[in-house]
């Protein structure tokens, strides 16, 4: 720190010291659990509807979901099929890219999520799922896998999360990019994916197809 | 009075155009409702409410000691970290970050800080280009005006509006009035700058002191572009945003955009901890005027702000107004609150922008007394002699009457007289513009006093008598 910006730093932090009100005690936060919604799964797909986010139960109880054919019918104009998943080939993988702003010639890209949240209808990512952060604004759809049973039911669960205390990047996503700046009339894209569509299927089929 | 920002005067341009005024007021009223139903499904409501304000209030009073917790561990994550005393600094700062790298283009999210330091200008005069990566925030920079609001800052344009600036500046059909076919030529557009920066910048809505961490939300994931595309990225922050924990960012999370838009939350809610891999991050912490405001004991709880703009949307002089007739960075009730701190003399005319209804208050997710702060301002204002000659003699008739029991009973039996008789233009003056359009309510055909000695005076006499 030079010598401008070490009395910037004083001067400020004197100020404050000097014109800080008496010190206020800090509450206690509950979670709020006593409003438990009876069902998570459905909560979270009410959720994320209301933010134009798809959810696809329809995989969950097939033991070998066969992902090629679900996406290739789902986006039949896509080319690009970038995987983050080890059970997914895909046409390329993150690693692949060799620029971040390269994410923007990915048509779909398919990941993993380790939460989501019901109140909300979020899915949560960070720079270990995307490998790539720009994916998950630059590519132009998101196929996200989330485990039912990793559904919690709010933000203050949410944010107990592990993620937020250790990974440099970390994202609530909830359906796709959207913008009511034009006479507050809510679109779909504004400038990140074009759509998110969340399929819920269990964790461990994942392991048993990978292993 | 020159220097002075006259919004009472300035609202009648935006008054001028019916259509204009009409559907904003349609608008903002409509996202309020919005407000309130996602207040309602919510049955701890409230108690966020309180601990929002009781967080803000521990950290404000602790605030030194979290900035310098915020700044050891952000630094350990890898973050780069300054701190700006004035705007001048901050948009130095910035400057020579973006010359140390060659930088002569800066893609940027939505900042208020960043229009209350006037970066943009102060950057283009020196050669830098720079794209807003927000829709509305481009609307309003293509069209050379200030934001207009702090959560849509064009939400006063209509979409004819849009489809006519957006033909001029990038050819689109000017005729296409689809708000979706318009964004997508804000997409179109502004995506190859993007693609293409060498720098970007975003502001923050919350800062984690805990964790080092830089929490930004946007429904376009515009700041994520910005943030994460270029290989640098420069985060400008007041230092009012400072949060203690992550624990506690879940009660704000909760509470922004339900106040904001009446949704749970934000499509992008994104928390930056640290550089990404192969690009630098810094941060400058801005103080421009927020320590002094620390120690106004009546004002300093406006810097509890989480900038929702819930006040705004509900306030009825700013949706007859629109925002731009303030000619502040902030705006409506927060913006009266948060304006004379930075320049007394400019903006002691803001106060009286108010009905003092109360109503920003009751919304405001952070428990800002807004409305007296309000009130508060206007006795700064008086005490200073900062008040045009028309308001003080409306004050000091005011002060008379309410101060004489006998005249103040004269001067209400006149009023409702007064609705009944006098024409419209005297009640709608123009130093009462944006009451235009807008009813007065009706007044009782009796006040209280004259009900009262109709109805109970005799009776409680009969009472006390007996």
């Amino acid at each position: 720190m030079n010598s401008t910006q070490a009395l910037s730093r004083n001067t400020i932090l004197d100020s404050v010291r000097a014109n800080q009100p008496a010190t206020q005690p800090m509450p206690t936060i509950p979670h709020f659990h006593t409003n438990q919604p009876a069902d998570l799964v459905t909560t979270f797909c009410e959720s994320i509807a209301r933010m134009a986010g798809v959810v696809v139960t329809d995989l969950l109880n097939e033991d070998v979901p066969d992902l090629d054919s679900f996406l290739r019918a789902k986006f039949p104009d896509a080319k690009v099929f970038c995987s983050a998943i080890p059970e997914y080939a895909g046409t390329i993988k993150p690693a692949s890219l060799n620029h971040w702003s390269e994410a923007s010639t990915i048509d779909i890209c398919i990941l993993r999520s380790p939460m989501g949240v019901a109140e909300t209808g979020s899915i949560l990512l960070s720079d270990i799922e995307l490998q790539v952060n720009t994916i998950a604004f630059l590519a132009h759809d998101l196929v996200v896998l989330l485990d039912p049973k990793q559904i919690v039911e709010n933000i203050h669960d949410a944010y107990e999360h592990p993620y937020f205390k250790l990974r440099p990047y970390s994202v609530l996503m909830t359906g796709p990019s959207g913008s009511g700046d034009i006479s507050g009339i809510t679109v779909h894209p504004a400038q990140g994916v074009k759509t998110l569509t969340v399929i819920l299927f269990p964790a461990q089929h994942a392991g048993q197809r990978s292993g | 009075m020159s220097g002075v920002v006259d919004q009472a005067r300035n609202a009648e341009t935006f008054l001028a155009d019916t259509v204009h005024e009409e559907r904003l007021d349609k608008l903002l009223w409509a996202m309020r409702l919005r407000r309130d139903a996602a207040a309602r499904q919510v049955p701890e409501w409230e108690e966020l409410r309180t601990l929002a304000s009781e967080i803000k209030e521990h950290t404000l009073s602790n605030l030194s000691q979290y900035l310098i917790q915020f700044e050891a561990r952000a630094t350990a994550n890898g973050m780069i970290v300054h701190w700006a005393r004035d705007a001048h600094e901050h948009n130095q700062i910035v400057y020579d970050i973006l010359a140390e790298q060659g930088a002569n283009s800066l893609v940027k999210s939505k900042s208020m800080l960043t229009e209350e330091c006037e970066l943009r200008p102060f950057l283009e005069r020196r050669g830098v280009r720079v794209t807003e990566t927000d829709l509305g925030e481009r609307i309003q920079q293509l069209d050379d005006q200030p934001p207009g609001h702090i959560v849509g800052p064009a939400i006063h344009k209509t979409t004819q509006d849009v489809a006519t600036l957006f033909s001029q500046k990038y050819g689109s059909d000017p005729r296409n009035l689809d708000a979706a076919y318009l964004a997508g030529v804000m997409r179109e557009n502004t995506r190859p700058d993007i693609l293409n920066a060498p720098a970007g910048m975003t502001g923050a809505n919350f800062v984690v002191a805990e964790t080092g961490a830089i929490v930004v939300a946007t429904n376009e994931g515009n700041a994520d572009l910005s943030a994460h595309t270029p290989p640098l990225h420069i985060c400008s922050v007041g230092i009012e945003k400072i949060i203690p924990t992550t624990e506690s960012l879940a009660v704000f999370i909760r509470l922004l955009t339900r106040s904001a838009t009446g949704d749970k939350i934000t499509q992008y809610t994104s928390m930056f901890r640290g550089p990404r891999k192969g690009a630098v991050m810094h941060v400058i912490l801005v103080d421009n005027g927020r320590s002094s405001r620390l120690g106004m004991k009546r004002f300093w709880h406006s810097l509890k702000c989480i900038r929702c703009a819930a006040c705004m949307n509900t306030c009825p002089v700013y949706r007859r107004s629109g925002g731009l007739s303030y000619g502040s960075t902030y705006m409506g009730p927060i913006g009266i609150i948060m304006m004379p701190t930075f320049e007394i003399r400019k903006y002691s005319e803001l106060p009286f922008a108010s009905t003092l209804n109360g109503s920003c208050t009751n919304v405001c997710p952070v428990k800002i007394d807004i409305h007296e702060q309000i009130y508060g301002w206007r006795e700064v204002m008086e005490e200073n002699g900062q008040i045009q000659v028309v308001k003080k003699e409306a004050m000091r008739v005011a002060d008379e009457v309410l101060s004489h029991p006998t005249l103040y009973r004269i001067a209400t039996t006149a009023l409702s007289t007064a609705l009944e008789v006098l024409p419209h233009f005297a009640v709608y003056n123009r130093l009462n513009s944006w009451a235009k359009h807008r009813d007065v309510p009706e007044a009782a055909t009796e006040t209280f006093h004259e009900w009262y000695r109709n109805n109970r005076l005799h009776t409680n006499e009969e009472v006390r008598r007996g």
